[in-house]
């Protein structure tokens, strides 16, 4: 990238946004850091999803609205494996349902081949449904008993099968564990893009934005339901950290030392330290993937991606294999949104399928590639970081604007109360609102592609 | 007897709810193919555009209740639907001069225009909290049921009874009413034989001469009026609730899409083939297989294929095959 003065200005002004937060409680900031690295540590997840989709969209022009789903399968990577395992689960019917799982497998895998390779007519379509129907009523019979075993064991704490974390009782103390399952996030979220990518990439554009939006309403279904997996609405808590937990920090006396050394309190001082904590370790991963990305922008294989994506037929002829490029670069931007989605239940320490809603999850990311500026990984990034900002920070703006409005009325006035009601609202408005503003007046985004 | 009782339950529980959401998914889809159609992109904004729709009219609604004006034994809000419409109308013209007409103008390719309608969405989202808020609301007023289950069984001296409600029945009769008006508009009028001029050729509609503007605008007005009925229908039947029309987007897209995108035929056989199959799939077959078999196979279980709140799934799976084994839908859509 050439360091050109409107990208410093830009760079500079986000920074900005989130030091004034913490630093004053001027206008709509609230001055304090607290907030202000909590808002740090979203939008840094938050940037390396946009960096995803940035591949995915920017480089190849893939038009995936189904971000949803590789994040909350990432996210589901922390739970299988930084949980403790349920004990006696496996043996009461652990087994019995990776059994019927894959029998599933198979029966799908068999319909494909039989219809791959028998001939065409009435006799294949009806043996290829047969064996469908066949299958699935024996991989029903078999995984409900599974089920039925796992999800009898203490059903109000556990009822799932748990994680690979050895540690049992103690099990908070591999909170290591949570940061390997960042990228087994990405891994499992690969998987899920291979399997899409295999059936849906042949689509159209409008065609891909439907199926990849269904997929993703289909995972979280599945999270939501399967209560033997991720313990389904009724969430996993308590998952352990990667970083120290408070009240240690609290208990710990050299630390509150320090902290009374630097004039803050042992409370805060804790709070701030994890905080910074995590913010570190996202920042290592964002600068990681920020560095491929870049390498991978800048290679012979990054130019081939955008010409394919300019020209998909000249690249074509050019002897590119676009159906595999296509494909490969869906995996890859898939499981970058798995690695965020890992890394944010980790920061939630829990997982609730019910939080998972396309708006926040897919259009939003949406927005910030868009925003930020589409085939240019820095853009991307800093669209992260701008409009997770404004996300946060609308609300308050909100509040702002209904004070301002409603100056001259008595507090209990109609307009009142529906201006400040509203301000709730106002955030799905903005965004859009933002989004439309930089399509017809920045198409390219604020730091657009070279 | 026995086989009379199944088909009874069979009726009650899949054919008489499929009928009416299959009815809802129709309209609904059929909005989606004409944009598709003489616009040329997928509207991500369609949902929200139904739910405003719908506010809209529950607005009107409780101001018609509150002069204490009702419509008898059927619902007030289907009075309330002409004005519902008419401000959809203002909405979504209004939204098309503002934001779609510049990428029109500028020929942008189609998947621009669907990003752009992903901000008209959210605009429209916000818009429909701030009038109506988030919470769950129910409209229905006037009479429940054109039969009740006890009714009938009174009626036939049959074990299972066939309740259906007055909305379903509204549904089927609303949503008839306006696809023949539709088609009628289509095949018969100049304005209609010229818009499906446009989306079979768009540049031989321009040469004859056909004024693309107004094709644009006239096709936005049958667009709110499908999307508002729908809408008012289906909150009728169920509730209204912002977010819930906005999941609808998926078997309503899937519907055009299994139909094929762009044949309005299409978007009616394909919402019919979605609500049937999501119906039949999610349902407990129990209650009708109790009828069927002899006691001695009578089965243990639910008989349920999959959980009700697979039903995502379910069109999602139906538009998948569709799309593998028969690209352009059932009925011959376009392809872009």
């Amino acid at each position: 990238m050439t360091i050109s003065l409107r990208n410093v200005l830009l760079v500079v002004g986000v920074a900005a946004l989130y030091i004034l937060e913490g630093s004053t409680t001027f206008w709509i900031f609230s001055g304090s850091w607290d907030s202000a690295l909590k808002m740090l540590n979203f939008a840094l997840i938050g940037a390396i999803m946009s960096l995803g989709v940035n591949l995915q969209w920017g480089f190849a022009g893939l038009f995936n609205i189904g971000i949803m789903g590789f994040v909350a399968l990432g996210g589901l990577a922390t739970v299988l494996v930084a949980m403790p395992t349920t004990p006696g689960a496996w043996s009461a019917g652990g087994w019995q349902i990776l059994a019927g799982l894959a029998m599933g497998a198979i029966t799908i895998v068999g319909a494909v081949k039989m219809y791959a390779y028998l001939p065409k007519g009435w006799l294949r379509n009806l043996m290829t449904f047969a064996l469908i129907a066949v299958g699935f009523f024996a991989f029903r019979a078999v995984f409900d008993g599974g089920v039925a075993g796992v999800e009898a064991i203490n059903p109000a704490a556990t009822g799932y099968l748990g994680g690979l974390n050895w540690g049992g009782e103690n099990y908070k103390d591999y909170g290591w564990l949570t940061v390997v399952a960042w990228p087994i996030g990405g891994v499992l979220a690969a998987g899920a893009a291979w399997i899409i990518g295999k059936t849906a990439l042949g689509l159209r554009s409008d065609y891909l934005a439907i199926a990849t939006l269904g997929i993703a309403e289909i995972i979280i279904a599945v999270m939501k339901n399967e209560d033997w997996l991720s313990r389904g609405v009724k969430n996993v808590n308590g998952l352990p950290r990667p970083v120290p937990y408070e009240i240690d920090l609290q208990n710990d006396l050299g630390f509150v030392e320090r902290a009374a050394s630097w004039g803050l309190d042992p409370t805060s001082a804790s709070t701030l330290y994890t905080k910074m904590g995590y913010a570190i370790l996202f920042t290592v991963f964002l600068v990681a993937l920020l560095w491929l990305a870049q390498r991978a922008l800048n290679s012979p294989w990054g130019r081939m991606m955008r010409a394919i994506r300019d020209n998909e037929v000249a690249a074509e002829a050019m002897g590119k294999n676009v159906t595999a490029r296509h494909l490969q670069i869906f995996i890859l931007g898939s499981a970058i949104c798995g690695i965020a989605g890992a890394m944010m239940t980790t920061l939630d320490s829990q997982l609730t399928p019910t939080a998972y809603q396309p708006l926040r999850f897919t259009f939003l990311i949406w927005v910030m590639v868009i925003v930020g500026g589409s085939g240019n990984n820095f853009g991307a990034v800093l669209g992260g970081f701008l409009i997770w900002w404004l996300w946060v920070m609308v609300e308050p703006l909100g509040l702002w604007i209904a004070e301002i409005t409603t100056a001259g009325f008595d507090p209990d006035h109609w307009f009142r109360i529906r201006m400040e009601d509203a301000a709730a609202h106002f955030r799905l408005f903005t965004m859009g609102l933002v989004l439309l503003l930089v399509l017809r007046f920045s198409p390219r985004g604020l730091m657009p592609e070279k | 007897m026995d086989f009379l009782n199944a088909i009874v339950a069979f009726s009650n529980y899949v054919l008489v709810p499929g009928a009416a959401y299959g009815a809802q998914l129709a309209l609904g889809a059929l909005g989606v193919t004409l944009i598709y159609g003489i616009l040329r992109f997928s509207n991500f904004a369609h949902g929200d555009t139904m739910a405003f729709g719908t506010a809209m009219t529950i607005i009107i609604t409780n101001g018609l209740l509150a002069l204490g004006i009702t419509f008898g034994p059927l619902p007030t809000a289907l009075l309330a639907l002409p004005f519902g419409i008419a401000a959809t109308c203002l909405l979504v013209l209004f939204t098309d001069k503002l934001v779609y007409k510049f990428y029109r103008k500028q020929k942008a390719a189609p998947v621009i225009l669907v990003i752009v309608s992903m901000g008209v969405m959210f605009i429209m989202n916000g818009v429909v909290r701030f009038v109506i808020g988030v919470r769950d609301i129910r409209f229905t007023d006037g009479e429940r049921f054109i039969i009740s289950a006890r009714d009938f069984k009174e009626m036939t001296g049959l074990k299972e009874g066939l309740a259906i409600k007055t909305t379903q029945g509204i549904t089927v009769v609303v949503a008839i009413f306006v696809v023949i008006v539709l088609f009628w508009f289509l095949n018969k009028t100049r304005t209609g034989k010229s818009m499906r001029a446009f989306s079979d050729n768009e540049d031989l509609a321009l040469l004859s001469g056909i004024n693309p503007e107004k094709v644009v605008m006239v096709t936005w007005m049958i667009v709110a009026a499908l999307a508002t009925t729908a809408g008012v229908l289906y909150g009728l039947d169920k509730s209204f609730k912002a977010f819930t029309y906005f999941q609808l987007l998926l078997p309503i897209f899937a519907s055009a899409i299994v139909g094929g995108l762009g044949s309005p035929l299409g978007a009616i056989a394909g919402g019919f083939v979605i609500a049937f199959s999501e119906v039949t799939i999610t349902y407990a077959f129990k209650k009708v297989l109790v009828y069927l078999m002899p006691d001695s196979l009578e089965p243990t279980g639910l008989v349920q294929l999959l959980s009700t709140d697979y039903k995502f799934a379910v069109s999602f799976t139906i538009l998948i095959i569709v799309l593998l084994f028969k690209p352009t839908g059932l009925f011959k859509g376009k392809s872009v």
